[in-house]
């Protein structure tokens, strides 16, 4: 495996080498070559961005906002600072591939990062990293300082006027941070309240600065798109949905794990790439993109294929691509109890309808959990994640509402069950 | 403002220079966007983060103590309450609830007869809840401290951590 074959793999090649972190591992493999032709040969930014736009690619961090238009919104020519800025912080339930690419390939990020910056004209970039990977943390410091000292990041790279600063802001325990505006004030000192928008981070970002915030996974995939070509990534997917794409399938699975697979693979090959539902159970619920995504039940799963397109049309999103797979076992009543726990803890408190309403719909549905539903709880809950759902500043008022509608939607009948019978129905809980 | 107490409070000058090199990631006129390292810093050379501690870390970044409380106050990694020498974080989150969590909350609380959120009469342990740290795939899992992080955990496992940790 390696940079410079146009295999498969994008972001995981390093792992099954030696040492896969190490800057002498990269380099070997074809790695800042992208960065080095670019730099030295001045190539246009309008060149790279075009590249990125026959690509496909789109954002990995959940949205799947094309890449190339997101770097064109960037007002480029705007003289004086302007950032880039890495969202590594993953921490929504069922999401892990960042972390993967911090710790075994994290030179592929610094250099498509010292690309972003050459493109939009960043001379400085910063990579949020969340707070409960210390170690991936660390292995990323040091993947800096490496970089630095071979003269892929500082002053006058390769002999040019290009100089470009990367550094590592470890975050300490803020889901809201994940959301760019929030990750913003973060980096800024402050509380991880999410920003109003307009105005958009492009024209006012870190520090007030014209800023661009991409996922780990998204930068990562840049000097492999800039190494063979935008069409060789696209061809890796299926049309819009450009290259392949991490997968983190964990929970009632035999091998928990990622999984990079092209764009539009069928989720039963996922699956079975991750061992398949864990012995002797069958196939129940799986959430495709992370515990933000709409819940469908396994039969609706096994039809789709893993694209953004595909996914949506089933009634979900691919977000992230975490892939939380649950067996017959689960009630479903306690998944989302714990679910909609973790947004009533993660809501920043900035916006009544998610600060109270994520409070709402825990209280209910522990009691439906713990045998004191009552009749009309039901609706009581969709009133209050309809009310939650885009009346907010940020998306996490959305994230906390439609795991509630779906699994009402398509796991009713447990809550009836519960709140009817006071326990969980045959076969689940356990 | 001059703190009466910062003698007392000065941290050591490993954490001092741990904090210079998260001042020097920012530009010069935004030292308070290394307010979340050096808390970081302090915390870990301290246990824990007493006002006190706080308002020194502001002080030193020239910032108003109250937003650096702001700070300590929102990310659930700091903690702003004594804390055993040990602190425990188990992810209970749905991936890691599939795969056992619950129970190993249940056996923790048990061995070291507290609760979530509360620490061991010996000052030894804390325990706590802990929200998704983005590593599903190793389920269950806890934090020791914030910063190791112990995967695939049993029971035995459990047992294995808490006996080395004196």
């Amino acid at each position: 495996m390696s940079l410079l074959a146009p295999n498969s793999q994008v972001c995981s090649w390093t792992q099954s080498l030696d040492n896969p972190a190490s800057l002498a591992t990269y380099v070997a493999h074809g790695g800042y070559q992208a960065l080095r032709r670019i730099v030295t040969e001045q190539m246009p930014g309008d060149t790279i961005i075009a590249e990125l736009k026959t690509s496909a690619l789109r954002g990995r961090g959940g949205a799947g906002f094309p890449t190339g238009l997101k770097w064109s919104f960037m007002p480029r020519a705007f003289p004086g600072d302007k950032y880039i800025v890495c969202n590594s912080d993953e921490g929504e339930p069922g999401t892990f591939k960042d972390r993967d690419i911090l710790r075994y390939n994290p030179h592929q990020l610094i250099e498509g990062m010292a690309i972003a910056g050459y493109v939009l004209g960043a001379r400085v970039g910063y990579n949020y990293i969340h707070g409960e990977i210390f170690d991936c943390y660390d292995i990323f410091e040091r993947a800096l300082n490496e970089a630095r000292e071979a003269g892929f990041l500082g002053d006058k790279l390769f002999d040019t006027d290009f100089c470009f600063q990367l550094h590592a802001h470890l975050g300490y325990g803020a889901y809201i941070c994940g959301e760019e505006t929030a990750l913003l004030e973060s980096i800024e000192g402050k509380k991880g309240q999410p920003r109003f928008k307009p105005p958009f981070p492009a024209s006012f970002g870190l520090y007030g600065k014209p800023t661009t915030i991409n996922n780990t996974e998204t930068l990562a995939s840049v000097p492999w798109i800039m190494q063979h070509g935008g069409q060789a990534f696209l061809e890796l997917g299926k049309p819009n949905n450009g290259g392949p794409k991490l997968f983190s399938v964990s929970g009632h699975v035999n091998k928990p794990g990622n999984y990079e697979v092209p764009l539009g693979t069928p989720f039963s090959e996922l699956l079975a790439m991750a061992g398949g539902v864990r012995s002797g159970h069958k196939l129940k619920a799986v959430i495709p993109g992370g515990s933000s995504a709409p819940v469908l039940t396994g039969e609706i799963m096994m039809d789709c294929t893993m694209d953004f397109d595909s996914i949506a049309k089933a009634g979900s999103m691919l977000g992230s691509g975490a892939v939380i797979v649950m067996d017959e076992t689960v009630c479903m009543v306690r998944a989302l109890e714990r679910l909609s726990y973790f947004y009533f803890e993660e809501s920043c408190g900035q916006c009544t309808p998610c600060r109270e309403g994520t409070g709402w719909m825990y209280r209910v549905i522990h009691r439906i959990e713990h045998g004191q539903g009552r009749a009309d709880d039901l609706d009581l809950l969709n009133s209050v994640a309809s009310r939650i759902g885009g009346h907010t500043i940020c998306a996490l008022g959305d994230a906390a509402a439609m795991p509630v509608q779906s699994f009402l939607k398509h796991y009713g009948h447990e809550f009836e069950h519960h709140i009817e019978h006071k326990r969980c129905m045959d076969g689940t809980g356990q | 403002m001059a703190n009466p107490d910062s003698n007392s409070l000065q941290l050591s000058a490993e954490s001092l220079a741990l904090i210079d090199m998260e001042i020097a990631k920012y530009p010069a006129d935004q030292k308070q966007s290394a307010v979340m390292g050096a808390l970081r810093i302090a915390q870990s050379e301290r246990g824990w983060l007493k006002p006190e501690l706080i308002e020194y870390v502001a002080d030193y970044l020239e910032m108003p103590a109250i937003a650096a409380y702001e700070v300590a106050t929102f990310y659930n990694m700091y903690d702003t309450q004594p804390a055993g020498r040990h602190k425990i974080t188990l992810c209970t989150n749905l991936p890691c609830m599939l795969l056992g969590a619950g129970e190993l909350g249940n056996y923790l609380k048990q061995k070291l007869g507290v609760e979530f959120g509360e620490t061991t009469e010996d000052g030894r342990f804390t325990l706590k809840e802990g929200e998704c740290m983005g590593a599903c795939g190793d389920a269950p899992l806890c934090l020791h401290n914030n910063h190791v992080m112990h995967s695939y955990l049993t029971p035995e496992k459990v047992d294995e951590l808490l006996d080395k940790l004196k």
